[in-house]
């Protein structure tokens, strides 16, 4: 294997790893948050038991999003140093003002939080859990702003004297519309993967008659937001994919499997290609639907993949410029059709709160709903990334040019084995302790640790 | 504001934010260290990592932010360090990784083969870290070979020189006696008698292998290769180090640790005036070297971030430092109190 390919392999890898913790962090922060304000409002002790069994699940999952954060920060320069030297007058930015501002704000006030209760006045850790919140959800926004910048990169200008993109206007690339659909697309997703962990583990302890009180409040809670958060998910996407077409056409159209320019255009349903996944054997499909997709209009162009190829070739020279479309193709269905299930349930659900949902048959599969959000933000992730190539930064760098020179396939091998097994063995651990307070219930995350008998642990004397 | 003044600017920001790294994690990664050595019981472990339990994640976002504005403010600064130290970072982080985790979950188990686990994990995590870090700048003293594209032309075995070695190992001590003076401050009772006996002996190969770092850093010419000479400052750092072995002796904890802070902020002021105005010395050939000029952002890029970091700085630094003084009291030996 080359070092280009293992490269990509582990950003890949520690990126989609790092973000299977980051939707739950982002979403359950607010929760807690809202618990922990409720139960200083009304003193309400079953307030002050919730804030403690979320906020044990929100820390378990915490640890491993955060110590994953800091590969990713150093990453660009480890893997990919001459895309750090090509952009990173522009890019360095966001990333610099994310830890300032963001990565200070989550760690030292979440700190507080955790270990202020009874030492710090009630006022300050209450603000102390609103503020890590808001942290972490701004550190959301400025990596997307830098993720959006290599989607759509806005505000530079190509130094022609030192041959990188340097940066003109701050101003449009903290509003470039890319980052900020992204993130009201990422928070929305957060808020609903939330709500989904609550759903489940609530119906687990529902059905068990365990705490019923305590957690049929969750499932509400979880319901509710959950209902409004995956339609917000929703319209982000739909908004996203309308700004996908004016500004990444190629994404757009290697996503429907659009292979030939028509207008109107029909969605694709179903699409067999071949084993290349670059033709098509067989598709079934919705006429004018993606036109509708594309512009909320259903007669406009929608340029097809081979067109664009020809107009990137013209524009970049020769080259492959199609993502590879299995991937896009695929991942986008199995994100739609799972965002939509997921709304469908926070409905339904919402509307089994006026019955005696507690003792329906259908509860005990309940708590599998946990894993949808997760099959959803993977698509979505790999999907707006894959679907990127060749570019790393759209229209400006090919991945293929962003690469650390210097990086042998022995040294990427030790760190792509290394991460695989660092982050395997952790994931187990972190799965493990979940599994656990999720099972044990309220009681048991009322004490802030278990307690082992007075035990030595590792003194030999 | 002068692209020069500028550039000046983040290059003395960047310094302040990796002394403040050291100064803050140091004690972090010391007591790490410590925790298996120092603390037999299960409730002492915890103790000890209840000490630092508040803070240790916000001590290392100024990592984090270094690598930011080194980022933001000389892009081939970090390309050129950060795929060159290519192994060695990898396992700087493999070291914080399995730390930061052991930290919060060592405690939500009560098997005690778990709780050892996760014990040694911090410990060895930050041992890694220690070694890595201090032979990361020791290399960045010597200089590291760099060609005339500013690319880095070693490998991992290229840092593992004598002086790299010894950068590591003495970063290392000095961690280990401020976190022993970190923790003489937060403990009470046995664990305190406990841990003033280690900083002592602690004290007198931190200040041996000081010495002899100083006088190698000196006699091989890695002195003052920039425009600017230390002069006094290193002396300055050898005599707070001699007075923190005065201050345990005489059970002045507070001072003690006020000594090993002002040794890691001149030990820093002493690496990065030695550098300057370079960023990445070249072994190879001195007019290779990246400087604050050939390796920075462009002028716009680093007003707009100045903006920013004159705003936020003393921000961060205010409800940073608050947090210390909130939670300043001795950790309480009894289970109640502890939380991780």
């Amino acid at each position: 294997m080359d070092p280009i390919t293992l490269s990509r392999w582990q950003f890949g890898l520690t990126t989609v790893y790092h973000f299977l913790f980051v939707p739950l962090t982002l979403g359950l922060s607010w929760f807690v948050a809202y618990f922990q304000s409720r139960y200083y409002q009304t003193r309400d002790e079953e307030y002050r038991k919730m804030t403690k069994f979320w906020g044990k699940l929100f820390l378990i999952n915490f640890a491993i999003g955060v110590v994953t954060g800091i590969v990713q920060e150093f990453q660009f320069g480890m893997n990919w140093s001459e895309y750090s030297r090509y952009v990173g007058d522009i890019f360095g930015a966001p990333l610099a003002v994310e830890a300032l501002l963001a990565f200070f704000m989550e760690s030292t006030f979440l700190g507080v939080w955790v270990f202020g209760e009874g030492k710090v006045p009630e006022k300050v850790h209450h603000a102390a859990i609103w503020l890590a919140a808001i942290g972490s959800n701004l550190s959301a926004l400025w990596i997307l702003l830098a993720n959006g910048w290599m989607q759509h990169p806005v505000g530079y200008v190509i130094n022609e004297a030192n041959g990188r993109a340097e940066l003109v206007d701050f101003f449009a690339l903290v509003t470039n519309p890319k980052g900020w659909l992204f993130f009201w697309h990422t928070i929305a997703a957060g808020l609903t993967t939330a709500s989904f962990l609550i759903i489940g583990v609530s119906a687990y302890h529902i059905i068990r008659k365990q705490n019923v009180t305590f957690f049929k409040r969750s499932f509400q809670a979880g319901a509710i937001v959950g209902l409004v958060a995956s339609t917000l998910v929703f319209f982000g996407g739909h908004t996203n994919g309308q700004y996908m077409f004016e500004t990444q056409p190629m994404k757009f159209s290697s996503i429907e499997a659009h292979w030939e320019t028509s207008q109107p255009a029909d969605f694709s349903i179903i699409t067999i290609g071949d084993l290349s996944g670059k033709r098509e054997v067989w598709s079934w499909r919705m006429p004018n639907v993606l036109s509708f997709l594309a512009c909320n209009n259903f007669d406009c162009e929608v340029k097809g993949v081979n067109q664009l190829q020809a107009e990137y070739e013209a524009q970049y020279g020769a080259g492959d410029y199609i993502p590879l479309m299995v991937v896009t193709y695929w991942t986008f269905r199995f994100m739609m059709s799972v965002g939509f299930l997921m709304m469908l349930l926070a409905f339904l659900f919402l509307l089994a709160l006026r019955g005696n949902y507690e003792n329906a048959k259908w509860m005990k599969w309940v708590p599998w709903v946990i894993v949808l959000p997760y099959i959803a933000n993977m698509s979505g992730w790999i999907l707006t990334e894959m679907g990127r190539q060749p570019w790393i930064v759209q229209g400006l760098l090919k991945v293929q040019d962003a690469i650390s020179p210097n990086l042998t396939t022995v040294d990427l091998l030790i760190s792509l084995i290394g991460y695989v097994a660092v982050y395997g063995t952790l994931a187990g651990a972190m799965v493990y302790l979940m599994r656990k307070y999720a099972i044990a219930g309220p009681d048991a995350a009322m004490h802030e640790s278990v307690d082992v008998a007075p035990a030595r642990v590792g003194a030999d004397d | 504001m002068s692209y020069e003044f500028l550039q000046i600017l983040w290059f003395i920001l960047i310094a302040v934010l990796w002394i403040g790294f050291h100064f803050l994690e140091g004690f972090d990664f010391g007591v790490g260290m410590l925790l298996p050595f120092i603390g037999k019981k299960d409730e002492e472990r915890r103790a000890i990592i209840n000490s630092i339990g508040s803070v240790w994640d916000g001590n290392e976002v100024w990592l984090l932010t270094a690598g930011g504005a080194t980022f933001a403010a000389f892009p081939h600064w970090y390309a050129t360090m950060f795929s060159g130290f290519y192994l060695a970072l990898f396992l700087l982080l493999v070291g914080l990784i399995i730390r930061g985790v052991a930290f919060e979950y060592r405690s939500k188990d009560a098997s005690p083969k778990w709780r050892n686990t996760f014990d040694w994990m911090i410990a060895i995590g930050s041992l890694l870290a220690s070694v890595l870090l201090g032979a990361a700048f020791a290399n960045l003293a010597r200089g590291v070979p760099i060609d005339e594209n500013m690319m880095f032309t070693g490998n991992l075995f290229t840092l593992l020189n004598p002086y790299g070695l010894l950068g590591g190992v003495t970063t290392t001590a000095i961690f280990l006696l401020h976190g022993a003076n970190f923790l003489g401050l937060k403990l009470e009772g046995e664990l305190r008698e406990r841990v003033n006996t280690a900083a002592k002996k602690i004290w007198v190969v931190t200040t041996v292998l000081y010495v002899v770092l100083g006088i190698f850093t000196y006699v091989a010419g890695f002195w003052a290769r920039g425009v600017v000479n230390p002069g006094f400052v290193p002396v300055a750092a050898v005599a707070v180090l001699l007075a923190t072995g005065y201050f345990l002796n005489n059970k002045m904890e507070g001072w003690a640790f006020i000594m090993t802070s002002l040794n890691i902020v001149l030990t820093q002021v002493t690496f990065f005036s030695m550098t300057f105005p370079n960023v990445m010395i070249s072994s190879t050939n001195p007019a290779y070297s990246l400087t604050i000029t050939n390796a920075s952002s462009s002028q716009y890029t680093l007003t707009v971030m100045s903006i920013v970091a004159l705003i936020f700085v003393p921000i961060v630094l205010v409800y940073q430092g608050w947090t210390y003084y909130m939670f300043r009291e001795r950790i309480k030996n009894d289970k109640k109190s502890l939380v991780y």
